[in-house]
């Protein structure tokens, strides 16, 4: 028998020559040559990116702009979306300044600072009588007008399986709050039938 | 202005907030006209991203006229027709400088890892998206490029993140002539990927998803051969097969962190967030169906901390790695070529328009793969 593959030091040729590939695909190798790769060499000298500063001018912090410990000063440019408050806030600006990256603590303590900012927003919502809608904030209603059941049924997809999931992590943390307090007012009301 | 918020995991809705304001000279406030959602997006909308605070706005792929102009300003002017790369750069950090300018060090003071990108988390810098009316752009001299004439409006918002990214993952692949390259993930990243690869020359293109639409575009569009990964016990094994026991000269992972394929890796990943890296089933099927001595770029997103990564085949294997967030406008003047030569038509993807008040509807769409979408655009009220 004749050995072929990677036994050998010969490797069979691809069925397609390249006139048939030139052919069936516009453009095959136009960019053959790496010179014509933009980001063949990874890094390689800008002269004309725009910038006509050696060093950015500062943007005024307005407030205590939270900084990684890994900068050792507030770079010139940043985001001012979303300034940290109450106790998620408190727990982000403390990762930042404490913990490097290679710290999962500090990933962790911003993981456990999302939800706590859910909570607090989702009173907030409460309070300013504009209470998170889950139904219409999903948008699952596009199920029914963006053939919900034909995309996931009688496909080959592996989604399905699990997307069952996601509602529960909607809902998930509410239920748990709900429970939480009705076995809590159960505990009241029978401590004051006592 | 009108503008899309993140409410907390799955839940968005759109909210009045105010126009952005001038922060820096050479700011300037760009009205958008025409937006689009990522599959980076959608690791937002999970909650995967750490620091994805409520309020949010999202949205890093987008284009629209400049609003207002910093005083430094020099490149632009009021109604200019703009379209910004992701990436927030400043030009001149030693990173920008040598052309990394999805890693600039000069606009994101929350973190060192990760460059600054558009409404993508206090963890990407906490700048506020263009999923809105308005957005703010630092470095207005630097990022945005006026839109050429020729150039489609829908070509101009695909070429602001998905398509270059497709363009320098396959320039990462590192492919020869006649090479064998297999693309994991059928969405827009890796739609653009494969279509990419043939420029660079390769032999085969091969790209593997589970959902039949969207292979259907991949030999549409990207003129590939398709597997859905469903139908195969073994899909490594597979791909063995169909190179002659070779495996495959390079991998492009065109998925990230919610990849599907293990139960397991994707509850325990993206549903538990027990791996805060994010599953990461395609990047190593990619590890174990590449060649000894291949090549594997990553361009999928992946979270900050650890995953079950197969490091073992990875060192075995003496397989190169290669990775980044894109450096979009470095791509630009040569894909602006491919693009007027007819050899690429980025536009060809996109499926879906949303106005923007209809964003949720945007957000689940994609996100749950209904309705064969591929691509959705978000059209702002005021466009
Ligand atoms: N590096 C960058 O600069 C950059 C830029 C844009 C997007 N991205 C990342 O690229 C990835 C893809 O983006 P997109 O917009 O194409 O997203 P997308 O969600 O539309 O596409 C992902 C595709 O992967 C498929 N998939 C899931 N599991 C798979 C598996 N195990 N094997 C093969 N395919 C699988 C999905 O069905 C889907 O079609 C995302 O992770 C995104 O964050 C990176
Ligand atoms: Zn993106
Ligand atoms: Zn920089």
């Amino acid at each position: 028998m004749t050995v072929t593959g990677p036994y050998t030091a010969q490797r069979p040729p691809i069925t397609e020559s390249a006139e048939q590939l030139r052919e069936r695909i516009p453009g095959w190798g136009a960019d053959l040559d790496p010179i014509n790769r933009p980001s063949a060499t990874r890094l390689q000298w800008q002269e004309n990116t725009g910038a006509h500063w050696e060093f950015p001018e500062q943007q005024v912090e307005r407030w205590p702009r939270e900084r990684s410990v890994e900068h050792r000063m507030l770079p010139p440019v940043f985001g001012t979306a979303q300034p940290p408050r109450w106790l998620s806030g408190a727990i982000r600006k403390y990762s930042y300044a404490t913990y490097s990256e290679g710290r999962a603590v500090r990933w962790l303590l911003f993981t456990l600072a999302d939800r706590v900012d859910a909570v607090e927003n989702h009173l907030v919502s409460f309070l300013r009588l504009r209470p998170d809608n889950p139904i219409t904030e999903t948008g699952v209603l596009s199920e029914f007008t963006h053939h919900g059941l034909r995309s996931r049924f009688g496909q080959r997809r592996a989604d399905p399986k699990h997307q069952w999931l996601d509602p529960v992590i909607v809902a998930g943390p509410w239920v748990a709050a709900a429970g939480v307090a009705t076995s809590g007012v159960r505990k009241l009301v029978g401590a004051v039938r006592h | 202005m009108r503008a899309m918020v993140y409410r907390g995991p799955y839940k968005i809705r759109v909210e009045e907030k105010d126009i952005p304001a001038i922060e820096h000279p050479n700011d300037a406030i760009v009205r958008v006209t025409l937006a689009a959602i990522c599959g980076s997006d959608l690791h937002l909308y999970h909650g995967l991203m750490p620091d994805t605070r409520i309020g949010h706005t999202f949205g890093h792929e987008f284009i629209g006229a400049i609003h207002e102009v910093g005083s430094s300003v020099q490149n632009l002017k009021v109604g200019d027709r703009v379209m910004v790369p992701f990436n927030i750069f400043c030009g001149s950090c030693w990173f920008c400088r040598r052309g990394l300018f999805g890693n600039c060090n000069n606009t994101n003071a929350n973190n060192y890892a990760v460059g600054a990108y558009y409404g993508y988390s206090h963890t990407a810098g906490g700048y506020d998206g263009a999923q809105a009316e308005y957005v703010r752009v630092p470095f207005a001299d630097v990022g945005p490029s006026l839109i050429p004439d020729w150039m489609s409006d829908e070509d101009a918002v695909t070429l602001t993140d998905a398509c270059p990214t497709g363009y320098f993952g396959a320039q990462c692949a590192d492919i020869v002539e006649g090479d064998v390259v297999i693309v994991f993930g059928a969405g827009p990243v890796g739609l653009y990927a494969a279509k990419s690869a043939w420029l660079m020359g390769a032999g085969r293109v091969i790209v593997i998803d589970h959902l039949d639409y969207r292979l259907e575009k991949a030999r549409e569009f990207a003129h590939a051969e398709t597997y859905n990964f469903t139908e195969y016990g073994d899909i490594v094994l597979e791909m063995k097969k169909a190179t002659d026991f070779f495996g495959a000269d390079a991998a492009i992972d065109a998925v990230g962190c919610e990849a599907d394929g293990s139960f397991f890796q994707h509850v325990t990943a993206s549903k538990l967030k027990l791996q805060g890296g994010g599953s990461p089933v395609a990047l190593n099927w990619a590890i174990d169906t590449v060649r000894k001595g291949g090549t594997i770029s990553v361009m999928g997103g992946y979270g900050p901390l650890f995953s079950n990564v197969k490091t073992g085949d990875l060192m075995n294997k003496g397989i190169t790695l290669h990775t980044n967030q894109t450096p979009v406008k470095r791509q630009w003047p040569r894909l602006f070529d491919h693009v007027r030569n007819g050899y690429l038509k980025p536009s060809e993807i996109v499926t879906h328009r949303f106005p923007l008040e209809h964003i949720n509807e945007g957000y689940h769409v994609f996100s749950s793969k209904l309705d064969g979408c591929i691509k959705p655009l978000v059209v702002p009220t005021a466009a």
